[in-house]
């Protein structure tokens, strides 16, 4: 029952993943979505190194991994970037009170 | 309860209880460090799986890049009086029902699966491996995220960049 198997991995990214849901839909500042983001995409990186590892499927998933965390630091780079820019033009960060595209 | 099962759920534990904290806590500088903690903990299960590599890219990308980020996220878009910096928070009991069925739906699903379970033995290092497949089946991919890592940097730059007056 204890044994650690792939199944205690798939449970810890399972309750990562609705975590990181939670913390995207209930919270106001704009930055504490993109945690909730960050949240998830580790979640689907845990899932692809389980089943690399214990479905025999080589390395490929780890590097798919790789990617997702490449493509983690861009979606970070640029939604920061965005963020900021809606703080300067709405001085609030909050998701939702900012409904307009400009002011 | 062998060594590598305690060590598993100490890493488990400290991932899911950091990322509780995260979700949960009003103080958004309190989130971002627990966040801190909830990389380290998906840095430990990683080394767990085997894919060391994975682990020391987690570390230095997640925790030493996106994790500044945010940070300076969080310090540019807040009038900082003190560490007090706080989020509201909307819709929270319709959001945790909702959630808790997603949950539930989600494990059912993954233990009633009959997954194809074939372990191999964990290899020594998986840099060389990760490496080699990297500059064959997966050069195409790679030179693509080389292009949007660029073009993500351009972008950035460009739109948060301040305005001449």
């Amino acid at each position: 029952m204890f044994q650690v198997g792939l199944t205690q991995f798939l449970i810890v990214s399972t309750i990562l993943f609705s975590l990181g849901i939670y913390g995207i839909v209930t919270r106001k500042n704009a930055v504490m979505v993109l945690m909730g983001i960050e949240l998830i995409l580790n979640a689907a990186n845990i899932n692809f190194v389980a089943f690399s590892t214990f479905g025999n499927y080589g390395i490929s998933g780890q590097i798919i991994a790789l990617f997702v965390v490449i493509l983690a630091a861009a979606e970070a780079a640029i939604a920061l970037a965005i963020v900021l820019n809606i703080y300067k033009t709405f001085t609030n960060v909050n998701v939702d009170e900012i409904d307009s595209l400009k002011e | 309860m062998e060594f590598y099962d305690i060590i598993f759920y100490l890493f488990a534990l400290i991932t899911i209880g950091s990322a509780f904290v995260v979700v949960t806590s009003r103080n958004i500088v309190y989130a971002a460090f627990s966040l801190l903690f909830t990389f380290f903990g998906v840095a430990g299960i990683y080394v767990l799986l085997g894919a060391d590599f994975l682990a020391i890219v987690q570390i230095m990308v997640y925790v030493g890049g996106i994790l500044i980020l945010l940070l300076f996220g969080v310090m540019l878009t807040n009038k900082i009086t003190s560490v007090e910096i706080r989020t509201g928070t909307v819709h929270l009991l319709p959001a945790a029902i909702g959630i808790g069925i997603l949950f539930g739906a989600i494990i059912s699903v993954m233990l009633w699966t009959n997954w194809n379970i074939s372990p191999e033995p964990i290899p020594p290092s998986t840099t060389a491996n990760i490496g080699r497949e990297l500059i064959t089946n997966y050069v195409l991919i790679f030179e693509l995220l080389g292009m949007l890592l660029l073009i993500a940097l351009i972008g950035a730059a460009s739109i948060a960049r301040r305005d001449k007056e």
